[in-house]
Formats: structure tokens, sequence, C-alpha cells
């Protein structure tokens, strides 16, 4: 009994240490959240990078509304269970604004808390559609388009500009590309030109996926649509190349990343990717890009561009809010267009972004090259 | 039923279990010797994999030829990835030699946490690319589609190593001295062998077997990643427990069960599942051979 | 029998660091000083990390092998530190004067937490709590049962979906879940049990590892009922008899409805272990046969911790349901019930105070460690095999006790 009232003690004296930091009036701070270790910190660490770059940017020029910008940098290791922890630290730290969290699953576990404290949330990769369609968020906002948006273009894509009739939908069971496959499949079952021959999710981090590209085959399929990211799709197309197998490969912008062409090689010849925009043309992404390759010594990660973006939109939206109140960057988020590594971008009353168009690319001669 | 479909499925899964034999055959050895789960024996075989990526990438500076470098690379991943376990097994594992299992059980997950973050904090959180060092066989260009040059290489020397490994424990010195260190630790140490040098062979020869399969499996897949031995160091462990922890042909015998298993579950049923079936099949071979496949019963001696 | 060395500086101890500093440099050399990026073909060499590796390793070593030294050395004698601590206690618990006012401070700063610290304080001290009861309820299993259990997630996994599943279904209130969450728990358990219990140590916890994977991965593909691998989401905190709670309130009252359960399950888990089944458990871990030939039913008793352990980690879970207002398949998998492993056996199985301190510097120290950033998860393996290996039976390790026999005059 002594020693439970000496644990007690010793973890109540240690736990009343954790009273949030006093609002320095000085900084204005801005937080990012998402995972920086574990599984997904992949995803995770370009988001950080994009806003440390912004951020350094902006206090160079003199801050925000005269005063300096301070980035709270927070792990929640793409928790549902972490992520309100998260949150609460972040709210007691005194930030104004959030650029995060990375899933979708860890930001909506989190945007209840920053919705009852009135702090503006946008993320660069949280694309699950009722996070902005559901209404139930109205602080959130995103520099990315939601899964139904994209996976009807890659199904329109598909069907209608390839001509192909027998789709084999394949996902890797996480959120992300669950997510967006299903919507494809639905999309196909209520189109009249094609029909879901397969629906199968894969084992992330497997090491191999001959079985399932037997199912493939066997089924056959003209195309693949798959949803996931560049990990899995480039051990997919390796293997499906390797078998002899042709057919049509289409996934998300998930894929659409350099390192799936380095890794796959010549197998990624051919392969199709929705993606924002080719704004690498965009004298903003290549500062961006630029800073990121002197600073950091290697290229820019997964959403670093829709990071950099969500960064820029929110300090862009505090200064023509002139203030850091709830209400005032919200509206300006949602009135103003700000030019970004995206393009010009605003958003619309649930949250989405404007003018990140979308389109799809084709791996030509090991280049992403976007197809009018 | 298509047959064609069905050998497609069976050389998936062997495919799959050749991958896992590598690991698994590292962790049945060091289980053997000191009743230890290695949960950091995924982490050996992910360094195994970057120290051979690194010196991949030196040495194609240097203009030196494909096999070549698969050879160097690979002899330098195992030499480093041995001293990754020799020193692991002097901080984490010896100290706890005579704790509760437990105890050391959770040393190892602490030291596979470390080396997984080490790795990440210290190189990339990125996939890397890893180079393609095994080019096609010429004479294999019939069947290309059926059975490609890497698989035959990994499955080649799946078996050599576990011959290897076989002749080893059973008619050298040093064999001898592991077999009879598993059996009784105490006695071993009363006729005069000494234990910590064997307990040291023990995981460099793990810790090789580990790297090996390293190289190979990242030729295979095309590239690397900090976090890739977490799920193969699981995946092998079931292997090896399903065939009997312990027992090395039992290692290598588990893991082709364990990777046909998930092959034609997905290839018949469903890919979703494709975990589920491997482990309900686990379970399945545990309640009628609770020791597992070839696994020694436990005696207990009242 | 040579004396061990304990002073600071010695010669011998020097030597073995040195090379153990040569050896980590060499070993490392590759991955610490060539920095690869295959992505775009660069190679960066980085010598820097090369002394560095020198200065740890000599340092580290050498303060590792003293410290080792001293440990070797302690355990013939008795540990002094634990001495001067023990009788600090003896002292101030028979002395009502202190012993009442401190008991007094302690349920005040308890009571009042919520008001006199931060929200963020106060969810942080939740978590911790809910880890607790997991702690305590995993210990029933292999404190109390001896049992190696690699899967208790999945039992932490059907508290949280029973709740968020009847809320989705059937809107079902918390305070009705709650109990529900434990029942449904415990006759998982039950199924879990029935097969797997007959395995011995290394099988059973690989099997049920497997059954929480499976668990896990049902939840995952299950869209339709499930949500998949989104989960549920929106679920409603706990309420007060109906009264609308805002945010700061309902964490209050997710705050103390934690207390009051670690408080009865600290009641509970003291009452198993003098009980008949308690002790029938504690002769089955010492020697099962020999239990066996006493009379004891080793499968049921087996089967009874088995199930009364996951009966807690289901009321855990109905907890962080509504805690976090959703539920995903992700935040039950394999790490989660490594973590839960982690906090007993680091706190020392078997002892609920140990378990306490276990489940506090798992969330609360490791929450303060994330000012280290990106090295909180290094920092945190290497603490874990600091600890056991200086301290292999946990931090407050069990106390047996002791019958001594006061033997007759010579």
């Amino acid at each position: 009994m002594k020693k439970i009232l000496f644990v007690c003690s010793l973890v109540l004296l240690v736990s009343v240490f954790f009273v949030g930091c006093q609002k320095d009036t000085g900084v204005i701070k801005i937080g990012v959240a998402g995972p920086h270790t574990g599984d997904l910190a992949s995803y995770g660490i370009p988001t950080v990078k994009a806003a440390e770059l912004v951020v350094a940017d902006w206090n160079a020029n003199g801050g925000v509304l005269g005063k300096k910008i301070e980035l709270v940098v927070e792990d929640d290791v793409c928790d549902p269970k972490v992520a309100p922890d998260v949150a609460t630290k972040l709210i007691g730290e005194g930030v104004v604004g959030i650029v995060g969290h990375i899933c979708s699953g860890a930001t909506e576990a989190a945007l209840g808390i920053y919705l009852d404290s009135s702090i503006p949330v946008i993320s660069p990769s949280a694309t699950n559609p009722p996070l902005t369609k559901s209404g139930a968020y109205p602080n959130f906002f995103r520099t990315i388009a939601p899964d139904d948006a994209q996976a009807i273009l890659e199904v329109d894509f598909v069907l209608n500009t390839l001509g192909k009739t027998r789709i084999a939908v394949l996902h890797d069971k996480q959120s992300y590309g669950k997510g967006l496959a299903e919507f494809a499949k639905s999309f196909i079952e209520q189109s009249s030109n094609g029909e879901v021959v397969l629906f199968e999710g894969i084992q992330a981090d497997a090491v191999d996926y001959s079985a399932v590209i037997n199912k493939v085959e066997n089924a056959g399929a003209d195309a693949i649509i798959y949803g996931g990211y560049h990990p899995e799709a480039s051990k997919l197309v390796s293997q499906i190349k390797e078998k002899g197998i042709n057919i049509a490969f289409i996934s998300d912008d998930g894929v659409k990343d350099d390192t799936f062409i380095e890794v796959a090689g010549s197998a990624a010849e051919g392969v199709y990717a929705s993606g924002p925009n080719d704004t690498t043309q965009d004298p903003i992404a290549v500062k961006a890009r630029e800073n990121h390759v002197a600073k950091y010594s290697e290229e820019p990660g997964a959403f670093f561009y829709n990071a950099y973006a969500a960064t820029q939109a929110l300090l862009t939206a505090i200064a023509n809010a002139e203030s850091t109140d709830y209400e005032a960057i919200t509206s300006a988020l949602t009135s103003n267009y700000v030019d970004t590594t995206l393009g010009s971008i605003s958003f619309d009353e649930n949250g989405d972004a404007i003018g990140v168009g979308f389109s799809m690319f084709q791996v030509q001669n090991g280049v992403y090259v976007e197809i009018k | 039923m298509n047959v064609q479909y069905l050998l497609n499925l069976l050389m998936s899964g062997l495919t799959k279990g050749s991958i896992y034999a590598l690991i698994a055959l590292g962790y049945t050895m060091v289980y053997g010797i000191i009743k230890l789960i290695n949960f950091a024996h995924g982490e050996i075989y992910m360094i195994g994999a970057f120290t051979a990526l690194i010196f991949a990438s030196l040495l194609h500076y240097m203009g030196v030829n494909m096999i070549l470098i698969l050879v160097i690379s690979m002899a330098f991943a195992v030499v480093f990835a041995s001293g990754y376990g020799i020193i692991m097994e002097k901080i984490a594992y010896k100290p706890l030699r005579d704790a509760p299992r437990l105890s050391a059980l959770i040393s190892a997950i602490g030291m596979s946490l470390f080396l997984q973050n080490y790795v990440l904090i210290i190189q990339t959180e990125r996939f890397l690319p890893f180079p393609r060092l095994i080019p096609d066989f010429p004479f294999l260009a019939p069947i290309q589609s059926f059975i490609s040059s890497r698989q035959i290489v990994i499955l080649a020397v799946t078996l050599v190593v576990m011959v290897f490994l076989s002749i080893l424990i059973k008619f050298t010195k040093i064999g001898k001295a592991m077999r009879a260190t598993s059996q009784d630790k105490t006695m071993s140490l009363l006729v005069g062998i000494n234990v910590n040098k064997v307990v040291s062979v023990t995981f460099l020869i793990g810790s090789a077997t580990a790297a090996i399969g390293g190289v190979l499996i990242a030729t295979y897949m095309g590239q690397i990643n900090y976090k890739i031995g977490f799920l193969a160091g699981i995946k092998a462990f079931v292997a090896a427990v399903l065939g009997g922890i312990g027992s090395i042909p039992g290692a290598v015998l588990g893991s082709f069960i364990l990777g046909l298993t998930e092959s034609l579950g997905t290839g018949y049923i469903s890919s979703d599942y494709e975990d589920v079936f491997a482990f309900l099949f686990l379970i399945l071979i545990l309640t009628f051979r609770p020791s597992g496949i070839l696994g020694k019963p436990e005696t207990q001696k009242v | 029998m040579k004396p061990l060395n304990k002073d600071l500086f010695n010669m011998k101890r020097l030597k073995v660091s040195l090379a153990m500093a040569f050896w980590l440099s060499v070993v490392t050399f590759p991955i610490m000083v060539i920095k690869i990026n295959t992505i775009n073909d660069t190679v960066i060499w980085r010598w820097g990390n090369l002394a560095l590796i020198v200065i740890l390793g000599l340092f580290g070593s050498y303060i590792w092998n003293y410290a080792l030294d001293r440990m070797k050395e302690r355990k013939g004698e008795s540990n002094r530190l634990k001495e001067t601590l023990s009788g600090l206690y003896q002292r101030l618990r028979s002395n009502p004067k202190v012993k009442k006012p401190v008991l007094a401070a302690v349920v005040l700063v308890i009571a009042a937490f919520p008001f006199i610290t931060s929200m963020y304080s106060t969810s942080i001290l939740t978590t911790a709590l809910i880890y607790v009861v997991l702690g305590l309820g995993l210990n029933i299993i292999i404190g109390l049962g001896g049992l190696l259990h690699l899967g208790y997630a999945a039992f932490f996994a059907v508290g949280a979906y029973t709740y968020a599943l009847l809320y989705q279904y059937f809107q079902i209130d918390f305070w009705i879940a709650l109990p529900l969450g434990g029942l449904f728990a415990f006759l998982f358990g039950l199924l879990v049990g029935i097969p797997v219990l007959r395995l011995r140590g290394d099988y059973l916890a690989i099997v049920t590892l497997a059954f929480g994977e499976i668990l896990r991965i049902i939840l995952n593909n299950w869209g339709p009922v499930t949500g998949g691998p989104d989960g549920i989401s929106r679920i409603p905190r706990p309420s007060f008899f109906g009264i609308d709670l805002k945010l700061q309130g309902s964490i209050n009252l997710t705050y103390y409805i934690m207390v009051l359960m670690v408080v009865i399950t600290i009641i509970v888990v003291r009452r198993l272990e003098d009980s008949r089944i308690g002790r029938a458990l504690e002769a089955m871990k010492e020697d099962e046969v020999a239990a066996e030939a006493m009379g004891i039913d080793i499968m049921k008793s087996k089967l009874t911790a088995f199930a009364l352990g996951s009966m807690w980690a289901g009321f855990a879970g109905v907890v962080m349901a509504a805690k976090t207002t959703k539920v995903t398949p992700d935040s039950f998998g394999l790490m989660e019930s490594v973590i839960v492993l982690c906090i007993v056996v680091l706190g020392g199985m078997g002892s609920i105070p140990g378990i306490l301190l276990g489940a506090f510097i798992f969330k609360i120290v490791m929450e303060y460690f994330r000012v280290f950033a990106m090295y909180r998860m290094l920092i945190f393996g290497a603490v874990l095999v600091i600890m056991m290996v200086f301290k292999p039976d946990g931090l407050i390790p069990k106390i047996r006790r002791k019958y001594t026999v006061e033997k007759e005059g010579a």
C-alpha cells in the first residue's frame, strides 16, 4: 500500500509540471503534427521540412503581423489514440493554426479538440472525404483532393480515354488506398462501360506479390487501378513486368513520386498516375525544391508541395486577416487566393481546395508527363 | 481447375517461402541456443541490406561490374551484420542470460526499436532504390514469366545455406558445442565448452544468414527502407515456430509451408485475408503438434 | 575468486572500453559515416559521426561496465539504497502524524488535478491511467498466471469496438457499453483460451500474437460492419446523467472515471492474489506438475486467469474509444500489445506499484521525451535495454512473502 502511495505521489508530482506554457505574445506559433517516427514516418517528415522552409522564408522577411513565427512540431505516429493528446499539447502551447495531421484517421480524432478551441487546421494529405463533406469540421481545410475526386478522374480516364473494360481494383488495405479503391469500384460499377473483375487488398511491406498478380491475370483484367503508395506500387509493377504480363497500371498521387520511377526502373514505363496539375515549372515550386535540396541534401519527399502550400496558405490568411482570430483566418482562407507551390489556390465552404487541379500523368522515358 | 494458375501459385509460394526461410534460419538458431526470441533479428536483416547498398553504391562509382558488386557487397553485408549481431548480443543479451525469459524478450524489443530508429535517423526515412544485381539468365528465357533468375538464386541460396548449416551443426566441433549448449548450458560449461564463444558464434552465423537474406531480398524487391525488418521478422518467427523452433530443417519447412499457405489462400480465396490464413494454419498445426512440425516435444521431468 | 573492482577508475575496464569503442566504430562505420541516397545517386561522407561514435563508445562502454560490475557486487550484499528508502517508508507509515497528511495530500491532488493543471496534463494522465488498467489486466495473465501473451491488444480492441459498434448501430450509451465491453472481452478471452492454453511458453506467445493479428485484420477488412481501415468516428465522450458537458468537462469526467477504475482494479487484483484462484495460479506458476498433483485444475485456472485479464482490457477499451472518439484497427496492432507487455515487465511482473510506475514511465515520461523529437524512440529503445540489463526483475519487483520458521534452541 505504501509503495502504491509513493508511486502515485511521484506520478502526480511529475504530471503537474505539464502545465501548459504561457502564451508567448512575442511570437506566433504554428503547430505541425504528423508521424515522425514509426511506420509512416516517410509520409510525415517531408511536411515538417516544408513548414520549416516556409517559416524560415517568412521570418527572413519580418515574420507575420510583425512577429516571428515559431513552429511547434509534434509526433502523432499516425495513431488516432495519440492524436488527441498531441492536439491538447499544441493548444496548450498556444498555437494559432495547425499544418497537419497527415493520416486521415489521426486527423479526425484530433479535429474535435481543435474545433472546440477554435483552431484552423490545414492538412496536406488527409484525403478522407467526410472530413470536409460531412460538415462536422468547419475548421478543417486541405491542400489535396479528396479520395472521391481522384477516383472519379482515374475511372473516367481508364474507361473513356483508355477504353478498358475489365478492371482489377487493388489497394493496400490502409485508409488512403482502400478509400480510393472503394470509390473507384463504385464509380466503375455505376458506369455502363466497365466492370470490376477483381477487388483485393494486398499487404503493405510484404516481400512478394506474385500470387495476387497471378490472380489478376487469371481474372482476365485489362487494367489495374491501384490505391496506395509508391513502395508497394513499385514492387507490383516490377513483378508484373517480370511475369511478362502486359497490363495498364493506373494509380493515385501516392504513386506520382519520383522515387517510384527510380525504384521500379524500366517497369515504371507507361504507368499512369493521377496527381496535382504539373506546377514544377512554377517559379514558387522550383524555388521551394531548390531550398529543400540546399538545406537537406535530398529531394523533397511525399506531400512536400502540398505541405508547402498549406503553410503558405495559413500564413497568408493570417496576414490577410490581420489577426490570429479563428473567424478572421477561416474567412480569409475562403475568400482569398494564395500563390503557392500548387498554383493559385483558395478553399471552398467545406474546406476543400479550389484551384488544386488534378490530372493524369504517365511515365514516359523515365519522367512523369502530364496528359492533357 | 486451371493447372497453370495452380503452378503459378505454387511458384509464388515457394518464392515467398525461400525469402522467409533465409530469415527464419537465423531466428531458429539463436532460439535453439539461448531460448531467446530475438525480436531484433529482423533489424539485422535490414542492416545487412543497408550495408550492401552502401558498398554497392561505392563500387558502382568505381565502375565495377554487376556480379562482382553483388558478391563484394554481400560479403561486406555479412561481415558488418555479424558485427552488429555480436555486439548486440554482448550488450543486450549476455547480461540477461540468467534472467527471466520475459526480461530478455523486452531487451530484444528495445534493441529492435533502437536499431530501427538508428537507421532512420542516421540514414533516411525514405525508400531507397536497390540495384538489380542479379541479371537475367539467358537459359531461362523461355520460362522467364514462370520463374525468374532472382527466384532461382534465392531458392538455391536458401537450400545451400540450409545444407551448410546442417553440416555445421552435425559434423563440426563447433556444431557439437552448439548442440551441447542448447541441450544443457550448465553441463556444457562443466565439460569445458566456452559457452560465451558458442553464443557469439551462433549470433554470428544467424546474423550472417540474415544479411545474405537481406541482400538477396533487397535485390529482388528493388528497394529498402528502415522498417523492412519488422514484418519480415514476424513472418520468419511464425515460420520458425510452425516448423518447430530450434530445428534448422524445421525453419525451412515452416517457411515454405507458410509461403504456400499464403499464396494458395490468396489465389483461391482472397488476398485480403492472406495473413489470416497463415495464422489460422499455424494455430491449426500447433493444436495437433504443439511443438511445431519438426519440433521436439519438451518433456517435463517431475 | 578475484575481488570485483568497484573503484571508479580501473585500468582493465579502460582497456575493455577502448576495445569496445574501437569495434563499435569499425562495425558502425558504413551506416554512421556513409550517407547514401540512391534516388539521386549521392554519397555523403560524415566523418564527424566517426568521432562521435568513438567518444560515445568509450564513455558509454566504460560507464556500462562500471555499472555492471557494481551490480554484480551488489547481488551479494543487500541494496543499501533500497534499505534506506524502505526504512523511510516504515518510519512514515508507523508515524500517524505523517501518514495521514500525506495520504490526504495525495487524495486531494488526485481529486483536484483537472482543475489545477491544463487540459493536456489531464489528458495525458488519463491515457496513463488507461494503460495502468491494461497493465494490471495483463499482469493477471502473465504475472499471476505465468502465461506469455503477445496479443493483448486484441481484447483492448474488443472493448473499444464494442462501444463503437453499439453506438453506431444501436445508439447505446457509454455507461451501458462499459460493462458490455468487459463482458465481451471476457467471452472472447474464453473463446481464445480454450484452444490455446494447452501450449507452452513461446508457442503460446506466437499463437496469442496470431489471434491478435487475426482480429485486427478482420476489423480492417470487414468494411461494411466495422468501417474498415477508417474505423468508426465521432463516438461520444462520456456524459453525466444526460447533462451535456463541454469538451473540458468530458475530459475531466473521463479522468475521474479512470481514477475510479484504477482504484477498483487495484482492489480486485489484490483480492484475487489472496483468493483461492490466486494461490492456485501461483502454485501452478512455480511447478505445474506438482500443482496438478495437489488437485488444482490446471486448465480451469489458466482459463480463468486468461479471461479475467482480458476483461480489464475490455473496460479500458471502452474508455479509450470514448476518450479519442475514433477507433481504427491500426490502433490495436502488435506494437500495442508489446507496449502493454513492456509496462508489465519493466514495472515488475506481479507488482502493483511496479505496474503503476511502468505505465507512468511509458506514457508520461515518453511525453516529456517529446523534446527529443526524432530521437525519442531511439532513446526509448535504449532505455528498455538498459532497464532490463540492470533491473531484470523490473523497477519495483514483486516481493514474495516469506514465512520464517522459528527454530527451537539447539
